[in-house]
């Protein structure tokens, strides 16, 4: 019958995971990470972790559109991130390090002898 | 393919290579040799800028064109002042390491290559390496909490402004298809309505590129980052990379969105007018005068935003003449802080400036000169810049920006007056230490070009107006 295969077909459409179902969960993750940078009350390696969760959400964005688009740019796209991201990485922890070496504390709350 | 394009970036890339080697290989300390080898390499790539042939390569990700040249002109006459500035500075400060002009030629390549970006991912790549030299170089007194507090703040703010940039990109290459510029004009400019994303990805580029020109509202690291980096690095920061992003901002917004103006001119107005308004205000009540020059900088954001804002040709020509002006009275500023020192001692205060008028008069009329002309007053070069821009503005019919320009320019002279009567009227401490002969030179080109501007600006103009012409043309 044809309600039966239009159905079926319904159901396939549900199960399919679409282009809106991955945009959305990477708004979700770059929303999580701007906001662990701004409310994050605690500790800077967070902040850290937070800036990494923002690159990759933006790499999920930037895979689900190369996939939906049939074009391999976004994938390039994605790798030089990647390579970005572990060098910001990098040099991040180095200037945490040489912070915690000069004031011994990493608490975001320390971070405020600039002011004014 | 035509990669002879990119000579100016990879002679400079070529030439950072070396300069790391010869940082590396000798046993003894060879950082003065590595600056000069770092001033000569900027010279060379200068000249090759001004040398290179118009066109795009690498599958349309580089383009050069006249605006390229006149950006990437500045930019490199703002780093190679730079590196001159630093010199006498690091010795002094125990800082007399290689890496340092390494990090601002690398830089510098980073600004070239997004000066000339023809794609998101080729912007994104410049942008980086901008970027992650200046971090480093930021923090670069790394026994100093000062310091390291300030690269770390500009690391977590310019990585989240590199966020934004990327989840910007990422939108755009979804819905324009492409991440190519004229892809994504191509895209915005079709008959059929904007798809949303393309907007909203619009916004979040904005968003992270008015982050890197420190616009109102999203400056509130520049105080901070000028305060605590060493001074020489302030001056690094304040000249060369802001003229990249601004540049670039103008590219961004003008080329590959060009049509969708009507959207990105409420943005860029607000930023300006908020920046404009902030620059004057906040910089009343500072004593430290890094933290001034950082107010007084996001101030003159918002007055070359105002050419953009515009969104006419005119506007941009005058946008282009604010920057070159911005840079040399700028550097021409930072080398009087760079030469604040009593006793070996640097000094930042407002106040340690007292009695300068007495014990170094030279120096003394050129930041009388170079206040005088970022305050706006006529003959000196700044008047032109707030000149030109203000025009357009009232040209372009937005008469309350020209308005705000205006009074916000009244304010703001009555910090920059104040540097003025402090050093002339108030009792000194006595006199600061012989300035070196690097500031000296610096000092009086930017001097001499500030006062003389008036007489020979036609070639500036006409540079201007052919950049302008390539961008919107």
């Amino acid at each position: 019958m044809t309600t039966t295969t239009g159905m079926a077909g319904d159901t396939t459409k549900l199960m399919t995971i679409g282009l809106a179902h991955y945009l959305t969960v990477s708004a979700i993750l770059f929303v999580l990470g701007v906001f662990g940078i701004f409310l994050n009350r605690k500790n800077i390696i967070v902040i850290l972790m937070s800036i990494e969760l923002i690159l990759l959400s933006v790499n999920l964005n930037f895979v689900a559109f190369s996939a939906s688009l049939q074009d391999l740019t976004g994938q390039i796209f994605a790798m030089f991130v990647l390579t970005v991201a572990a060098a910001e990485a990098a040099i991040g922890l180095a200037i945490l390090v040489i912070y915690f070496r000069n004031r011994g504390s990493i608490a975001v709350d320390d971070v405020s002898t600039l002011k004014g | 393919m035509n990669w002879t394009l990119i000579m100016p970036e990879l002679a400079l890339s070529l030439a950072g290579l070396l300069a790391l080697l010869g940082g590396v290989i000798p046993k003894r300390d060879t950082s003065y040799g590595v600056n000069m080898a770092v001033f000569g390499a900027l010279l060379l790539a200068g000249v090759l800028v001004l040398a290179q042939p118009e066109g795009t390569a690498y599958s349309g990700q580089y383009v050069s064109d006249a605006f390229t040249k006149f950006t990437k002109v500045l930019v490199v006459a703002g780093a190679a002042l730079g590196v001159l500035l630093a010199l006498d500075w690091n010795v002094k400060e125990g800082l007399a390491k290689f890496e340092y002009p390494v990090l601002l030629l690398f830089s510098t390549v980073g600004m070239m290559i997004m000066l000339s970006a023809n794609d998101l991912i080729a912007l994104y790549i410049g942008l980086e390496l901008l970027s992650l030299s200046l971090y480093v170089v930021a923090a670069f007194n790394r026994d100093s909490g000062r310091s390291s507090e300030a690269g770390l703040k500009y690391f977590v703010l310019g990585a989240l402004s590199s966020g934004l940039l990327l989840y910007g990109s990422s939108l755009v290459y979804g819905f324009a298809g492409s991440t190519n510029f004229d892809r994504i004009a191509d895209a915005v400019g079709t008959t059929d309505g904007t798809p949303f994303g393309l907007v909203v990805g619009l916004v979040f580029v904005l968003a992270a590129l008015a982050f890197k020109i420190s616009a109102v509202p999203f400056h509130m690291w520049t105080p901070d980052v000028y305060e605590g980096a060493p001074t020489p690095v302030t001056a690094f920061f304040a000249a060369a990379p802001k003229v990249a992003a601004i540049g670039l901002l103008t590219r961004v917004a003008a080329g590959p969105f060009g049509d969708l103006a009507a959207q990105w001119q409420q943005v860029i107005i607000l930023c300006s007018l908020g920046s404009m308004i902030l620059g004057a205000l906040a910089a009343i009540g500072q004593r430290n005068i890094k933290r001034l020059m950082a107010y007084s900088s996001i101030g003159h954001v918002g007055y070359a935003l105002m050419g953009l804002a515009v969104g006419s040709e005119l506007g941009v020509r005058a946008l282009l003449l604010y920057m070159a002006i911005y840079v040399f009275t700028t550097v021409g500023t930072f080398a009087v802080l760079v030469a604040m020192r009593r006793d070996g001692r640097a000094l930042e205060g407002v106040d340690d400036l007292a009695g300068l008028g007495r014990t170094d008069p030279a120096m003394a009329l050129a930041m009388t000169v170079f206040m005088f002309s970022m305050a706006g007053i006529p003959p000196l070069a700044g008047f032109f810049g707030k000149y030109f821009v203000i025009g357009a503005a009232i040209q372009g019919g937005y008469v309350t920006l020209a308005v705000v320009g205006v009074l916000a320019s009244a304010v703001s002279a009555y910090y920059y007056l104040r540097v003025i009567k402090v050093m002339y009227f108030d009792a000194g401490l006595g006199a600061l230490d012989a300035r070196p002969a690097s500031i000296s030179v610096i000092l009086a080109g930017t001097g001499l070009f500030t006062v003389f501007f008036f007489a020979f600006p036609a070639p500036f103009l006409a540079a201007a107006q052919a950049a302008v012409a390539a961008l919107i043309g």
